[in-house]
């Protein structure tokens, strides 16, 4: 049962170094609840109380979440996860 | 200290002066952990802004796998202030999220000059470096 989320330069503190790590879940947030348990302080990196942070990409295989369902986007074995910090600013 | 090509430095100008007044961004990408910033790619700024720049979404995850295709990193970020200074705004700094990146600004505030500086930015730490515009990098 795995789905692999690959993970960028700036959040692989909370995962040991590793740029991909495996997880389990029906949606995005019980992937993200689910790498949490192994990986502590990655959900609060991802999420606020809003929902999935505004300057944080996280995409399924191709495409951005946001235009999927956000946290509630159906992930399965199999399926390809990527987090992206925005490239961004004023 | 930043070792950028003349010719790369003139392209981050050009691109900046184009888009001006709104901000203009991208990167120059280069082997991974080899500082050389080689391949200029300029990106939309999708928020199409005089004061505000982000990579459209969709375009950053074609970027990232392209980079990771060819074992390259960001190792210059650019972005453009269209009437202020090339420093980076608290904004620049609050969402800079690539650490090893040298973030360069270049400022269109002056038709007749051009303002372009780099700094490091870690941990909401902003450190100004010299640029050493070079006509080739070396090899």
């Amino acid at each position: 049962m795995s789905i692999e989320v690959r993970i960028p330069t700036i959040l692989r503190q909370y995962t040991g170094g590793e740029k991909a790590v495996d997880g389990s879940g029906g949606t995005l947030s019980e992937l993200i609840d689910d790498l949490e348990s192994r990986h502590a302080g990655l959900r609060g990196r991802l999420v606020d109380d809003k929902g999935l942070r505004r300057f944080v990409n996280v995409y399924l295989n191709d495409e951005d979440v946001r235009f999927l369902g956000g946290l509630e986007t159906a992930v399965k074995d199999g399926d390809s996860v990527t987090v992206l910090p925005a490239v961004a600013g004023g | 200290m930043l070792e950028i090509a003349q010719s790369t430095y003139d392209e981050i100008v050009a691109h900046a002066r184009r888009d001006h007044p709104d901000e203009a961004c991208g990167v120059v990408a280069g082997p991974v952990g080899s500082g050389r910033p080689e391949r200029f790619v300029p990106m939309l700024n999708a928020a199409r802004s005089p004061t505000f720049y982000e990579f459209d979404s969709t375009d950053l995850l074609a970027l990232y796998r392209e980079m990771d295709d060819r074992d390259e990193e960001p190792v210059v970020i650019y972005h453009s202030h269209t009437a202020t200074e090339a420093y980076p705004s608290q904004t620049d700094i609050a969402l800079a999220q690539e650490p090893g990146a040298h973030y360069v600004l270049v400022s269109t505030r002056e038709p007749d000059s051009v303002e372009f500086r780099s700094y490091r930015i870690l941990d909401g730490e902003v450190t100004e470096e010299e640029v050493s515009v070079v006509a080739a990098l070396s090899s």
